[in-house]
């Protein structure tokens, strides 16, 4: 009888133990936590050639994350990529002519957006564009651009 | 039968007319025919080309010890699982209690046996429960009883086979023969009408093995039950048996009373009951002459 | 010649007919499932001989595989300047593959052939025609709550195992090579989606849990009663259930993140 009851006293904590894993998995491993930021505005913004950004990238200001790249179009009128970031609600004082840059973490890291505040007293809000915005850094063409100017100053 | 189950001696007087020949005929078969509890007719089977039973005929009367026996190897305990269910024979008719085997439904046949009981050549008990378990097992499953009630009925069933005391302990803790007396324990817990022994005698001490027969003879005669005893152990079997049935190459070979068998003439049945090496019988597994195989041998 | 191809015709037909047998078995098996839920007592031991007993190994060989992840994922990343892509490297990795894949074969390699040496022996102690004779399936009774033992502790063994791996990754990354506690989990955390990543481990884990279950029983109950017969099932179930884990995580692979 005893022998049961440990078996099942065992077993139980066996649950418990793995549930524990997998709610360590989600909140603190994977992006569950951050998914309940879902609620919170969403802002639009037009690339040029966005790179290898991909949705959930970061979205940060002055390097502190702020939401999130929640999907990215294309507009075929004006040949531009479109995307659309998610900013968390406490984040409401982005002024109107904040400039949105691409960047990338370390030499080959994830890349993601990085918003330059302006100085409009105006401030963004849901469905709003991001006027200004700079692209990204394309290491083909950054390399290419890189030989381009080593074979002219090889002709001279 | 009330009138078979008070003694012994009287009812293997009362057999005497069966003959010893190579089917149940005569007398035997128009008993069979209102008391047998279990009928056999025409029962083929083979396993793979080895032709096991090739037109075996053969009844087990109610109420009385039946035994059937053969050298090792020639079906015995495939006849029983044949009986039981659980193997198909190949062709003919096998009814218990009026039941076609064959025909029964998965829960038809369930419900059948619970009211068999069989002892199985290794004991069977489950590694994982203790004695005491083990006899409850039945009980628990198909009898919904009070745990009091429970466990004062395996330790009555523990007690008739002198293991009481041994009912916390693991199978593995067990001998052989110990093992086997907690598995007719447990085959007997749900008061069965019948029981298959399949060879109770073998790795039994002489104690043990003479209150293991007188066991079997009282259960069959004080609850009424039909026992079949499997084996090959010509004297604790003749001693104990109202009915004998010898099988060898896949048929019947004799059947009759034991005094009757044991008064044959016949080649076949004085070579097993006397024990002799060869004879009608084969020792040898079938096989090419040894000469053949020996030669062959020389040449790889 | 003929003879060398109609030996393969017999061992393919011999390979399709015991699909076929272990097919029948699962339906048997599952048809166990509502007399299980009456007798939970059979399944929790089961859970403790499978899930329990194996935790030991699992947590241990976690640890370490997440901490050699730290080290050699450090060494690549750090010569690239993205050292602090070391928690997304060890969770990733941990979470869509190591967890689920080296989970099983370790489960495979403990549980598994414990399973199949168990129900052989059953068999070949005839403790399975004993149950026959009194009237109780032994599948449903003996099976199927080691099936579904098998398939609740899976999942869970692996995400214990991913976990601790997470935390051996941590501990050498941070504590020992001094990534930023910061940046190891807030890039861990951007980059490992729940229901990409976790929720898909933890259904290849249930996948992995349920085959390589299967298999364990299977072999167990198919195997011819004699000490050969059982000590060939036993090797069968863990080369059996390796191959079937790694052919099957391709495929699922393929199929969850191939897109
Ligand atoms: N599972 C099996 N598969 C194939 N052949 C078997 C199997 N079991 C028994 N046999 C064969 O059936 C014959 C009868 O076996 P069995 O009924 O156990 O004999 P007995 O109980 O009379 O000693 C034996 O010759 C044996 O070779
Ligand atoms: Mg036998």
């Amino acid at each position: 009888m005893a022998r049961i009851r440990l078996t099942e006293i065992l077993v139980g904590a066996f649950m418990v133990l793995g549930f524990v894993a997998l709610f360590f998995l989600a909140m603190r491993v994977s992006n569950l936590s951050l998914a309940t930021a879902e609620d919170g505005y969403s802002l639009t913004a037009k690339f040029d050639n966005i790179g290898s950004l991909r949705v959930r990238a970061p979205v940060t200001m002055a390097g502190v994350r702020v939401g999130r790249v929640a999907a990215i179009g294309f507009d075929q009128e004006t040949y531009q990529a479109v995307v659309t970031l998610r900013i968390a609600e406490q984040y409401d004082q982005i002024p109107t002519d904040t400039f949105a840059n691409i960047f990338t973490a370390g030499l080959l890291g994830e890349q993601y957006i990085g918003l330059d505040p302006g100085a409009s007293p105006d401030m963004l809000s849901n469905g709003d564009r991001i006027e200004f915005t700079q692209s990204a850094l394309v290491l083909e063409q950054m390399i290419g651009q890189f030989l381009l100017s080593k074979a002219e100053e090889g002709g001279k | 039968m009330p009138s078979f189950s008070s003694h012994p001696k009287q009812r293997s007087d009362q057999m005497e007319s069966g003959s010893t020949t190579s089917r149940s005929s005569g007398d035997g078969s128009q008993r069979a025919a209102t008391e047998a509890l279990v009928r056999v007719r025409g029962l083929h089977f083979r396993r793979g080309e080895q032709r096991i039973f090739d037109g075996v005929d053969l009844d087990i009367p109610r109420g009385l010890v039946t035994a059937i026996m053969g050298p090792s190897g020639t079906g015995k305990t495939t006849l029983l699982k044949l009986i039981s269910g659980q193997l198909q024979a190949d062709a003919g008719e096998i009814e218990v209690d009026g039941q076609s085997i064959g025909s029964l439904s998965r829960s038809e046949l369930y419900a059948l046996r619970t009211r068999m009981g069989m002892l199985f050549q290794s004991g069977a008990l489950l590694t994982d429960l203790d004695v005491f378990e083990n006899v409850a097992f039945p009980l628990r499953e198909h009898a919904k009883l009070p745990e009091s009630v429970l466990r004062k009925l395996v330790l009555i069933k523990l007690e008739a086979v002198g293991l009481r005391g041994a009912a916390r302990l693991m199978p593995s803790e067990l001998s052989g023969g110990m093992a086997r007396r907690v598995a007719l324990a447990r085959a007997v817990a749900l008061d069965p009408t019948m029981i298959m022994y399949d060879e109770p005698f073998t790795g039994q001490d002489p104690i043990s093995m003479g209150t293991l027969t007188s066991l079997i003879r009282q259960l069959n005669d004080a609850s009424g039950l039909t026992s079949i005893v499997v084996s090959h152990d010509v004297s604790e079997t003749a001693e104990i048996a109202d009915h004998l049935y010898i099988i060898a190459n896949g048929q019947i070979m004799a059947s009759g009373s034991p005094r009757e068998v044991a008064a044959s003439d016949s080649a076949w049945v004085r070579q097993f009951m006397d024990g002799e090496p060869d004879g009608p019988v084969h020792y040898h597994y079938p096989a090419a002459p040894l000469e053949q195989d020996l030669l062959h041998s020389a040449v790889h | 010649m003929l003879d060398s191809i109609a030996s393969l015709g017999r061992a393919g037909l011999a390979a399709v007919a015991s699909l076929g047998r272990a097919h029948l078995l699962l339906i048997g098996i599952l048809g166990g499932l509502p007399s299980m839920l009456i007798r939970p007592r059979l399944l929790v031991a089961q859970v403790y001989n499978l899930g329990v007993l194996s935790l030991l190994i699992i947590l241990v060989s976690g640890l370490f595989v997440g901490m050699v992840l730290g080290l050699q994922g450090h060494y690549v990343l750090s010569q690239f300047g993205a050292a602090e892509s070391l928690g997304v490297m060890v969770a990733a990795s941990l979470v869509r593959e190591l967890g689920p894949v080296v989970t099983a074969l370790l489960f495979a390699g403990r549980a598994g052939s414990a399973l199949t040496a168990e129900i052989g022996l059953m068999k070949a102690t005839e403790q399975l025609s004993g149950l026959e004779m009194m009237a109780v399936d032994p599948v449903k009774r003996v099976l199927t709550p080691r099936f579904f033992a098998g398939l609740i502790s899976m999942p869970l063994l692996a995400a214990l195992f991913s976990a601790v791996g997470v935390m051996g990754g941590w501990f050498v990354g941070v504590g020992l090579l001094g990534v930023d506690d910061g940046a190891f989990w807030g890039q861990m955390q951007s980059k490992i989606d729940f229901n990409e990543d976790v929720l898909n481990g933890v259904i290849k884990s249930l996948i992995f849990g349920v085959v390589v279950t299967w298999i364990a029983l299977f072999e167990g109950y198919d195997t011819s009663p004699t000490s050969t017969g059982v000590s060939r099932a036993t090797t069968r179930t863990v080369v059996h259930a390796a191959l079937a884990v790694l052919g099957l995580d391709f495929v699922l692979t393929a199929l969850m993140f191939g897109g």
